[in-house]
């Protein structure tokens, strides 16, 4: 093994990861990123319908606007000086990205042009057609092309990290296994900044990519550090069946409906204002509502986009229509789209303060990967992109001062003899008959039949019993390929014990959250509670392996609660 | 339905030459679905890079029955026409070393890209708030944009399969993002780097990465639009530049290539250990009466042999002159 220095390391390569190691190499830090895939193949390319960019120009409009929807729309569990920090800072971060490069769809005048998206009142997303996450992450690796900075940074590309570093309670760095060779190495940093996004694959379906495994969320929970508002995870009313794969709510925000099977505009009875750009958790109760009650077709209703024109339809969410016509057959132009509510995005994730800092010192968090909190109990549509270049850059300012007064602690080799323990333990392993792919298979089935859109106590605690079930399957499964090099049975083994913890700290926070706020309804106890619940869970793990739940308040600084309709 | 693969094993510790698999499968499954469903409950020694599903990470490119495509992207029913005895070859991509079974070393690709300077330098002033740009402009570089980086043409590319130099396809179409995004202030001296040897003038114009690519950026019209950009731009000196010039001469002036003058034309008068080479091509041509005596005086010199009905040639210039080059189709 060898050991690697550096002053920051960013793990994860996505938008918060390559936003935060920008801004750290061009404030002067030798700066290493490390991502289990090619920077250009992280999740978040898939968010398709744009960004919002509060304070740029007329249409981004005024920032507290956007401030107050987003809080409206987080189900009042988002932190006020938080969101202020996103919506304030926001539209500077989107210029900067068109500085950069972002070929933004423009109006007449070659100003950017803006998109509804749903939970706004105003039309305020930016974006690229239906591939702005593409878009915006092409072209921050694009930055990361430029010799100045490719050749000063290290980018340990499919390196997968194993479990972070600390030592007297302060985090210093990662240990990581270079896919290529099978190796562990050891990672020291003055300062580790986690950007690994989502768990979406702790569901089954879900819309996200295969590697959204919640990797950095599990390390950091057994590094230690917090986790917060875990139950909080966000529906997307429109997914295709079977394979979840996500339309973006670009659509209805480009005038799309959806339909019951008798082609009833059904939203009008849930939210006769905002119809079909009601925030998310809304749309999705509504459409799971319909189809429970026998007016959906196959599980599922209709997104019906035919009278917005080709020209729209090709012009503006090329992506989706090649989307419906290569998976199943359907020409938006003349048909309607069967779709379903799927899971999407975790609102929760490692505890931060609005700086991306962890009560752990040397430790940080920012994108999906973090709770910061500005997503609260729902994130609204085009908030996740703003939320990781913002948040990514933050990490960065304040964890580069931080580190000039920090020394480099030797690590001792034995720092990675846990991990390759533990890795020769797995390859050890005889055959049992069990498959990791199925152990995967249940937990995603049952977490999304009993942690889904509408929960209740019996579901909640029959899924505690399932996961034990599927630890102890887990701890006995092996794996096929022996090797070292691109071993990704090995991988994929790992990845599920990372999910298994993130699955226990979902289902243990949404037993503990007796009110239905957001995103989180339980079907015993309907309503918002804001005189009991108006606070966040804090789950944390002890050294002795239990788990330590505490609240704490929500902050609010001019918005007051009250009832949210759309 | 059945699904049958034959799959190229490769890599240092694990099988190498060919895993057959049969699968049962929904008529709907790509090739993708096909192959996690190998890994995860037949084989699971078997490797390949994949993440989104939806062909927007780029992470599945690999050869099916000789050809490059995304994985994803692939129904199987569209390759095999439904017939469930046709065993579909499985290989990782060409041009590129094999790590392991069908993951590709994509250092080249990442290298070439490197090597077009392929992100924004704009000059002067930054504006305060964003710059004013045609949406037009913008869209279109959105096609360019779609480009996930999955490297199918690379890996199919025919220029680069004899010439390890080309900065082929997928690089040349990320040129065409940055040289005509209004934004960047060195088009010019980009185009002159782009012109140089390993450029846009040595790709052979084969098409095969318009039709590999699966996301419709069809990077050789953009190396088409790039050498037009270039031949305006006044950017010549090369032979790519002097061959278009001496072609488009002779068609407009006599209406048939002037065989004659085109090599000349093209490589440069006084560049005699370039034409002595062409010497037995040419011998060959004259034989063939390829030649034509009257074809001697240079096209655009009085006396240069007309074919008959010029008018009509000069008609047909004009009007394909005012066309816009066709979107390209993307096979499904």
């Amino acid at each position: 093994m060898a050991v690697y220095e550096h002053d920051v390391l960013v793990i994860g390569a996505g938008l918060a990861g390559m936003r935060a190691a920008i801004q750290a190499q061009q404030m002067g830090a030798d700066v290493a990123m490390i991502s289990k895939v090619h920077p250009v193949r992280s999740h978040s390319n898939a968010a398709q319908g744009g960004i919002n960019g509060p304070g740029v120009g007329e249409d981004g409009g005024p920032w507290e606007e956007h401030a107050f929807e987003t809080t409206k729309a987080s189900d009042y569990l988002g932190d006020q000086d938080a969101i202020t920090v996103l919506a304030q800072e926001g539209g500077r971060e989107v210029l900067q990205t068109e500085h950069w490069g972002v070929v933004y769809s423009r109006k007449p005048d070659g100003s950017m042009a803006v998109r509804a998206f749903g939970g706004m009142k105003k039309a305020r997303t930016f974006f690229v057609g239906a591939i702005t996450g593409q878009a915006i992450l092409h072209v921050l690796y694009e930055q990361l092309m430029k010799p100045s900075i490719y050749k000063a940074m290290r980018n340990y590309e499919e390196w997968f990290v194993t479990s972070l570093i600390v030592d007297e309670g302060q985090c210093r760095g990662a240990v990581a296994m270079n896919i290529r060779t099978g190796e562990l190495h050891a990672i020291t940093a003055k300062a580790t900044i986690i950007c690994t996004g989502g768990l979406g694959r702790v569901y089954e379906p879900s819309t996200n990519a295969l590697i959204c495994t919640g990797d950095g969320i599990a390390q950091a929970y057994r590094a230690g550090a917090a986790l917060m508002d875990m139950e909080m995870i966000q529906i997307h009313p429109t997914t295709l069946k079977g394979t979840g794969v996500l339309i973006t709510e670009g659509a209805r925000g480009e005038g799309a409906y959806l339909l019951n099977k008798d082609g009833e505009r059904f939203m009008s009875k849930y939210a006769p204002s905002m119809m079909e750009l009601a925030s998310r958790d809304v749309v999705s109760r509504a459409e799971q509502t319909e189809i429970d009650e026998g007016r959906g077709v196959d599980g599922c209703v209709f997104l019906d986009l035919r009278h917005l024109g080709e020209k729209v339809i090709k012009e503006r969410l090329e992506e989706i229509w090649e989307i419906a016509r290569d998976l199943v057959n359907i020409d938006l132009t003349k048909e309607l789209l069967p779709t379903l509510p799927g899971v999407h995005y975790s609102m929760g994730g490692v505890k931060t303060d609005t700086w991306g800092a962890t009560a752990m010192p040397g430790l940080y968090s920012a994108g999906e990967a973090a709770c910061v909190s500005v997503h609260g109990a729902n994130r609204v549509g085009a908030n996740s992109l703003l939320d990781t270049l913002v948040f990514g850059r933050r990490a960065a300012e304040h964890a580069v001062p931080w580190l000039r007064n920090q020394k480099v602690r030797p690590v001792p080799e034995s720092v990675i003899d846990a991990d390759r323990k533990m890795i020769q333990d797995v390859l050890n392993r005889p055959k049992n008959g069990d498959r990791v792919a199925k152990i995967r298979h249940d937990m995603g089935v049952s977490m999304s039949a009993n942690v889904g859109l509408f929960r209740s106590p019996e579901r909640l605690e029959k899924q505690v019993g399932i996961l034990k079930e599927l630890r102890a399957r887990y701890d006995a499964v092996g794996v096929e390929d022996k090797g070292k090099v691109f071993n990704t049975d090995l991988l994929f083994h790992i990845e599920l014990g990372y999910m298994l913890d993130c699955a226990d700290t979902i289902v243990r926070s949404a037993i503990e959250r007796k009110e239905s706020r957001g995103a989180h309804t339980r079907l015993d106890y309907p309503n918002r509670d804001d005189e009991n619940w108006l606070k966040h869970i804090v789950l944390t793990k002890q050294a002795d392996g239990s788990e330590k739940m505490t609240y704490t308040p929500v902050t609010i600084t001019q918005w007051q609660p009250q009832e949210r309709k759309y | 339905m059945k699904v049958k693969l034959k799959v190229k094993r490769a890599g240092p510790d694990g099988p190498s030459g060919y895993s057959s698999y049969e699968i049962d499968a929904a008529e709907s499954v790509t090739l993708l679905d096909a192959l996690i469903q190998v890994r995860e409950y037949e084989d699971g020694t078997l490797a390949l890079r994949c993440s989104c599903r939806s062909a927007i990470c780029g992470s599945c490119s690999m050869r099916v029955d000789g050809r490059a495509r995304l994985a994803c992207r692939a129904k199987v029913i569209a390759i095999t026409g439904g017939d469930e005895n046709h065993e579909l070859t499985v290989e990782p991509m060409g041009n590129m070393p094999v790590i392991k079974d069908l993951i590709n070393d994509m250092e080249l690709f990442w290298q070439k890209m490197r090597s077009v300077d392929p992100y924004l330098k704009p000059e002067g002033v930054e504006p305060e708030g964003e710059y004013r740009v045609p949406n037009e402009t913008m869209l279109d570089l959105t096609h360019a944009m779609n480009c996930i980086m999955c490297g199918a043409c690379v890996s199919d590319c025919t220029v680069l399969e004899v010439d390890k130099n080309f900065t082929a396809p997928a690089a040349l179409a990320k040129a065409y993002r940055v040289v005509a995004d209004p934004r960047d202030g060195h088009s010019h001296e980009r185009l002159q780097k782009l012109s140089e040897y390993s450029g846009i003038w040595d790709c052979t114009r084969c098409n095969m990465c318009v039709e590999v690519c699966p996301k419709g950026v069809a990077p050789m019209n953009r190396i088409l639009q790039l050498r037009e950009m270039a031949i305006e731009e006044g950017i010549g000196g090369n032979s790519g530049v002097r061959h278009t010039n001496i072609f488009t001469k002779s068609i407009t002036d006599g209406g048939r290539l002037n065989e004659i003058w085109m090599v000349p034309g093209s490589v440069g008068m006084f560049n005699v250990p370039r034409l002595m080479k062409e010497m037995p091509g040419a011998l060959k041509m004259l034989r063939a009466g390829k030649l034509p005596f009257e074809q001697l005086i240079p096209p655009g010199a009085p006396g240069s042999a007309k074919m008959k009905g010029m008018d009509r040639v000069r008609n047909v210039i004009r009007k394909s002159a005012s066309l816009k080059a066709p979107k390209p189709v993307v096979e499904e």
